[in-house]
Order: structure tokens, then sequence, then C-alpha cells
């Protein structure tokens, strides 16, 4: 028993990649020795940052059986819009304002989904490709893809807070920004919502077998408001920490970011039909996927070829995902 | 319960209805498919509401009853698909209904597996409370939808076509089981159309038919007679198929083979006859059906039909020699489920109707209705996707598209699986005029009943050899014994 145990997690999913990443930073590392070193580990954060933002919220969509592809334009809105009333509009500066501003922008565009998705039935895909579209034709429309680059002070305040700065033997400094307390509050929530309250088991429950939810007593609609609410708010406040690392509100420099994202998803053991999906398996699909791209370049990889490589990743990554499930479906049952 | 009516958009689907069921007792719900059990079940557990008519619980009168108050009453239902979920544990499946009553915000995870640990138990079932419901065998499935459905006290256990998807062994622990718990004091509803099932577990007995109450009583006042005619409103007469005898060869099997599946295989059948293939799972039963239509052709031996020596490579070649095969599993193999019942007859013989370049839709439609009529498939039009029907008529579906092939062989294995019994008796008065027109049939089945009453001659297989050759002067019993002398648990062999 305890020794099938040993071996259910040394085969699991997130070890697996695990495995992989160890194997990629041994190549990595041959050919740049730098590599070795306390600062790949605050550029790595630094990459995943909003990544790992955008991830947590979609793996929750997954799991309860949907998917949203609408959540870059929700950042991109959420970002730009609250930027432009501060600025433009009500000449006021207060960071506070665009956090609260861009959860509730978040919220309402998340509303929006939720209600074409669960109240009139149009799928997932569609709806939220929809919204997508909706609010990238408005944002370019408005704006003409002009970016705002002077941020109010308090924002700019926050991209120089860091919870510390590390200084490599090359003489480069490396410094951790204040906003990574962000994913991990997110990941810390997200894990014990999914595992420890009933509106998690719920999300589970509707992802597994939707029939079955309704039947049990679990308000499906209800369970699937929350969800895509909460991309929506997830959502907004990744854009908004996307604005203050890049120092600028752009309309939509954030499209197409979603398959990434989902890909790092499904990489890290989420089904993409539903039912099955941990965080720390969304954590690891995201670092591993930020390990790639921002070290192919150091092993002189040309810029083309990484998108190949992080394409083969991923179709080995979800392979295995997949057949494991496949094996599940037809192996002897008990 | 007592004078239930309930209509749907003027359809009534139950007109006037009684039941009752008692205290630790095991109460079978009969009647065919479309009777409206379904909706007698949604009833009583709240999901529909009963346009008239009385219902009583522990003897109070109840009026409006929701699915919630339902369960509080300890009225559970267990559908055929068991409502469990997949990707969660067993312990969690198990205490999922009990913590959503207590209206429970945070997950209990200890007293989930203590929940669990109690409900197995007390049904006597074994399972590892961690495992994913997705690795378990669809009757360990059922054992965890009956223990979460009895940790909520429950009085009245209900469960809709129990028995569809269990070996035969299956049913046997799943009786016991239930017998456990009636001893328990829980009163145990079972929805069934399965006769012999009905014998081995019921104390009392209600039939409906058409949506309405036909009769009730002890289990012990209705013969075989009673029950069928009670069932299907029609007197059959079980009879033996002996055809007129014939001299004339129509087709012929010599020493046929095929590695891992069956070796030197002869048989022979003359005009009107209707040949029985039997043995157990893996006993070559099936694997000569798909090598005779080609989808695993025999690798040796010669294959005649009307005197004529022909090749089957491919179920193109079966097909051109007219030969005609009804799959076991008429779900994945024999039909487009989304599909209408015109597209589903026509499947086979689609270019009968390719005139210049274009589809004769109206020749295809003729046809499709005068089968509808020929064989009594109960339909309003051959518009609906064949998913609506029961399963008695899309098997007689599935027939009739092979027969619109005009077909000169026509093997079937399982033929009347998941039938009930008015379509099944239809379907072998169907086969029997088909085999005295001189269309040979071959019935692969394990339903001892089935193939001694229309079969007038049977080989049995075992370890993918012929064991026995046998004709229809034997009894049920013999059969078995055949079977069971062939290293066979007769029981095993007899389920259906």
């Amino acid at each position: 028993m305890k020794n099938k145990k040993t071996k259910a997690i040394l085969t699991s999913n997130q070890m697996i990649i695990v495995y992989i990443m160890i194997v990629l930073s041994i190549l990595i590392g041959t050919k740049n020795s730098a590599f070795f070193d306390f600062s790949t580990v605050i550029t790595l954060c630094r990459v995943a940052l909003v990544t790992l933002i955008f991830a947590l919220a979609e793996m929750l969509v997954i799991v309860s059986g949907g998917i949203d592809v609408s959540f870059p334009a929700i950042a991109c809105l959420t970002l730009y819009l609250p930027v432009f009333l501060e600025t433009k509009i009500w000449k006021i500066d207060n960071v506070v304002l665009i956090f609260v501003l861009a959860v509730v922008f978040g919220l309402a565009i998340g509303a929006f989904n939720a209600w074409m998705i669960s109240i009139m039935g149009i799928p997932p895909l569609i709806a939220t490709l929809g919204t997508s579209s909706i609010i990238n034709g408005a944002l370019m429309a408005t704006t003409s893809g002009k970016e705002i680059s002077n941020l109010p002070a308090s924002m700019d305040a926050l991209y120089s807070s860091y919870f510390f700065t590390y200084t490599a033997p090359s003489g480069m400094t490396y410094s951790l920004s204040v906003l990574f307390i962000v994913p991990v509050i997110f990941i810390i929530l997200t894990a014990l919502l999914l595992r420890k309250t009933m509106l998690g088991r719920g999300i589970f429950a509707i992802g597994g077998d939707r029939n079955a939810a309704k039947v049990a007593g679990f308000n499906v609609r209800k369970i699937q408001f929350f969800v895509f609410m909460a991309v929506g708010a997830m959502t907004g406040i990744a854009g908004v920490c996307s604005c203050i690392l890049a120092r600028t509100a752009h309309p939509t420099n954030l499209m197409g970011s979603e398959m990434m994202v989902i890909a790092a998803v499904v990489v890290g053991g989420t089904r993409i039909t539903g039912g099955h999906g941990t965080v720390i398996g969304t954590v690891l699909g995201v670092f591993l996927i930020a390990l790639i791209e921002n070290n192919l370049i150091m092993m002189g990889v040309p810029t083309y070829w990484q998108s190949f490589v992080v394409g083969l990743v991923i179709v080995l990554g979800t392979s295995i995902t997949s057949l494991r499930a496949k094996k599940i479906a037809q192996s002897a049952k008990v | 319960m007592e004078g239930i009516k309930k209509s749907f958009g003027g359809v009534h689907a139950l007109r006037g209805v009684n039941l009752e069921v008692k205290k630790g007792e095991i109460h079978c719900l009969a009647g065919e498919n479309g009777c409206g059990k379904s909706t007698l079940i949604k009833v009583i557990s709240g999901a529909h509401d009963a346009d008239e008519g009385t219902m009583w619980i522990d003897g109070k009168e109840v009026s409006k009853l929701r699915p919630i108050d339902a369960i509080h009453m300890g009225i559970q239902v267990i559908y055929q698909d068991f409502a469990v979920f997949p990707n969660m544990t067993v312990a969690e499946n198990i205490a999922m209904n009990h913590e959503l009553m207590t209206g429970a915000k945070i997950m209990d995870w200890k007293q989930a597996h203590v929940l669990a640990k109690e409900a197995m138990d007390e049904v006597g079932a074994d399972i590892d409370p961690d495992i994913l419901l997705e690795r378990l065998s669809i009757a360990n499935k059922q054992l965890v939808a009956i223990c979460r459905a009895i940790i909520n006290d429950a009085k009245l256990l209900i469960l809709d076509e129990p028995t569809t998807a269990l070996t035969s062994k299956e049913v046997d622990k799943l009786w016991e089981i239930l017998q456990n718990l009636k001893k328990k004091g829980i009163a145990i509803m079972i929805v069934n159309h399965k006769l012999d099932e009905i014998y081995q577990i019921a104390d009392t007995l209600t039939i409906m038919r058409n949506g309405k109450y036909i009769s009730h009583g002890a289990i012990g006042e209705y013969d075989r007679a009673r029950f069928i005619h009670d069932m299907t409103g029609r007197d059959f007469v079980e009879t033996k198929y002996s055809p007129a005898p014939s001299e004339e060869v129509i087709f012929e099997v010599e020493h046929l083979s095929r590695k891992h599946a069956f070796h030197d295989v002869s048989f022979q059948m003359k005009k009107g006859d209707v040949l029985g293939i039997t043995g157990l799972l893996g006993s070559g039963r099936g694997e000569i059906g798909d090598a005779l239509f080609g989808i695993a052709p025999a690798e040796e031996g010669k294959i005649r039909l009307n005197g004529k020596e022909i090749q089957i490579r491919s179920i193109d070649d079966a097909m051109k020699n007219g030969i005609a095969y009804v799959p076991e599993d008429r779900l994945t193999q024999g039909l487009f489920l989304e599909r209408s019942i015109l597209d589903n007859t026509m499947a086979a013989s689609i270019k009968k109707y390719f005139l210049k370049g274009k589809l004769n839709y109206g020749k295809m439609e003729e046809a499709t209705d005068s089968w509808i009529q020929k064989i009594g498939v109960v339909t309003p039009s051959s518009k609906p996707p064949i998913k609506t029907l029961s399963g008695g008529n899309q098997q007689k579906v599935v027939i009739a598209k092979w027969l619109n092939t005009d077909p000169r062989l026509l093997i079937l294995n399982g033929p009347t699986v998941g039938v009930d019994i008015g379509a099944k008796y239809d379907i072998h008065a169907m086969l029997h005029e088909l085999a005295e027109k001189g269309v040979g049939i071959i019935i692969i089945s394990d339903d001892l009943s089935e193939l001694v009453q229309n079969c007038n001659q049977m080989i049995v297989m075992q370890h993918g050899v012929v064991k026995g050759h046998l004709s229809n002067s034997v009894s049920e019993d013999e059969l078995s014994s055949a079977l069971s002398a062939s290293g066979v648990p007769a029981k095993e062999a007899a389920a259906q």
C-alpha cells in the first residue's frame, strides 16, 4: 500500500513535469553556466507573474467543464480603461482605485460570459470568443491602438518596489517585484477553494458530470457564475499587474496570450474535458513553459524555432495527460 | 399512491396508477418500454408533479413534493446512469449528498471517510475509498450509488433498471445486497422488465401498461403466462420453431478457421433452417459471425451459399453475396443514433436509390414507411432520430436496414438483448417468416430459451471449436447442461 502510494506520487503528472524541468535545466546549464544562479529564479518568477494568475483562473474554468478564451481581452480592457479614466478624465492618481475598477469591470464581463453560457446556453468557447472580439474591437476602434505611457505615479511607485534585490556574480542586479505576492495569494486561495470548500467541490462536480451535480443538489448556474466572474476578477488584477510591470497601458498587447496559457494549464495535468486539475500542476506547467521560452535564446536556438520547441513540449506534455486518461479508461476496473 | 395521473402536452404518460410499497419488501414495477415506469418514478421522487391523485408517505398524505422534500422523507432513486461523479473518489461520492443536505460550506474530508466506511459496512461493499470512480466497474459504481442513497436514512430505495449492464454474477451480488437491506427494514422498489430476474428477487409485483395500472399482487400469484399477458396485453404461445423439412442446402461452411478465434467449424443449413450458435463469451461464437460478414475473415475453409462457393475477405464481399449482419451492440455498431429512422433504414442499401447521380428520396420514404408498417415500429413517422425509440423498436430498424438489402443469409448476434417481450416476439415471428421464405437465419446468442424456441438446430462452441450439434428437441435444461459440460456454470450461460 505504502509502496503503491509512493509510486503513484513519483509517476504523477506533476512529477513528470518536474523531471522534464530538471532535464531541461541540465541541458541549458551545460550550454550556459550562468544559468545555475539564483538570478534565474528571479527572472522566471518575473516572467511567470502575470501568466500564473491567468493560468489559475483558466484552470478553474477548465475544471468546471468550460473554457474561457476572453481573458486576454478582459485584461486589456481592465488595464487600459481605469488608467485612461484616472489620467485623462478624472486627473487623479490612485493605484488602489485602479485595482478596484479593474476588478469591477472584470466581474461585470465575467457575469456577461456566465449569462451567455449558463442562461442562454451558448457553448463556452463561442461565447468567450465573442466577448473577446467585442472587447478587442471596441478597444481598437476607440484607442486606435495608442498606448498610455504616462502612468500615474502611484503605479510607477509599485513598479520600483521590490521584495529584495540580488546582485549576480556578473555584477548585474535582479529584483523581485512586490507584485509577486499577487499570484502567491491566488495560489493559496485557489488551492483552499478547490480542496476545502463545497463550492470548490461543486466546480469539480459540474466538470465531472453536470447532470449528476444537478441531481445531487448543486446549484449549477450559481457555480458557473462564480467561475466566470472569478476569471473576470483575477484577470482584471493580472491586467493591472502586467501594465505596471510593462510601465505602459497598451490596449492590445496581451491579446493572443490565451493559447499559451491554456497550454500551460493542460501541460500541468488539467484535463481539457473538465473535472480534473490541480493548483500545483498548473503552477508547474506555467514555470515549465516560462523556462523554455526564456532560455532557448541562451541556448542559441533561433527565434523561429522557439515557438516550434514550445509547441513540441505542449504536444508531449498533453500526450502524457491524455495517454493516462486513456489508460485509465481501458484499464481493468475494480 | 392512488390514481396518479400525469400528462405532458396532451400526451397521457400516466392515467390512473396505483402503487403500494410496504416496509421491508422488494417490490418490482414491471412493464414494457414506454409504459410510464420512469414517469411514475419521477413523480415519486418529486421531479414531476402529478396532475391528479393522492400520495401517502408513512401514512401521511403528501400534496406538493419537491425533490429535496422526497429526499428528506427518505425516498432515494438510483437512476440507470447512477449520477455519480467519475472524477471524484469513492468516499467523496458517497458523502457528497449528505454534505450538501446539511448545507455545509466547508468540505469535511474526515467525515466523508467516516460516512463512506459506515455506508459500505452497512451495504456489505468493500471498495478502496480513495480510488477515483472512473476506475470502478459498473457494478461497483452502482454499489457506490447505493451507499450514497442509504446514508440519508433511506426508507424507500428505488432502482431504475439496475441490472441492464451487469453480468449474471454481479446481478447475484446485487440481489444479495438488496435482500440484506430489506432485512434492515428498507422498502425497495425495482423497475425491471426481465421476467427471470423478477422471479428471482421480487416479493410483490405491480404491472403497468400504456401508463395504466394493470395489476398488483404477491409474486406467487403470477405464472409466466399471466405475467406476460398483463405486461403486453397479448397472449403468446411459447412454441418451438419447426420448419417444413427440405433437402435444399442453402448455406454450407466447411473447416472454417481463423487463428486465435475458432478452428475447424463446419455446418450445413437447409432451406427453412434457423441455426443457433451459442457458447460463452470468448468461445468463438461471435467471431464466427464476424468472419462470415468479413469483419475478421476466416483464413481457411470453404463457404458455399446457394450451392456456389464464395470468398469472403471483406465486408464488401459479404454484402455483395447477400449476407447481412445484425451486430451485438446496436448502439455503437448498428445505428447512427442522431440520424432519422429513414436514414438508418436506408444505410445499407442506399446505392439502390441512387439514380442519375441523385438520391430518390420519394422511393426511400416509401420503402421506409412500408418497413415501419411491416415490422411494426412504433413511431409517428420516419423522421425522428433513432435514439428517441425504445430498444425494441431500434432493433427492429436495424433488422429492417438489412432486410432492405434482400439478404440471402441473415446473421444476428444477440438479436433481442435489451428488447422487451412484445418486440421480442415480433422479431422472432419475423425471423421464422424469413426462414420459411428461404433466407438463411443464424442466431448467435447466450439466451438459451430464445435459442430453443427459435432454432431448429444449434451448435455449441467452446474454446473456438464446435463442442456439439443439437436439434431443438432438446429442452432448455439440456442445452444448459450441454453448455456446462463444456466447462461452464449453467447459470452463467443462462443469463440474458
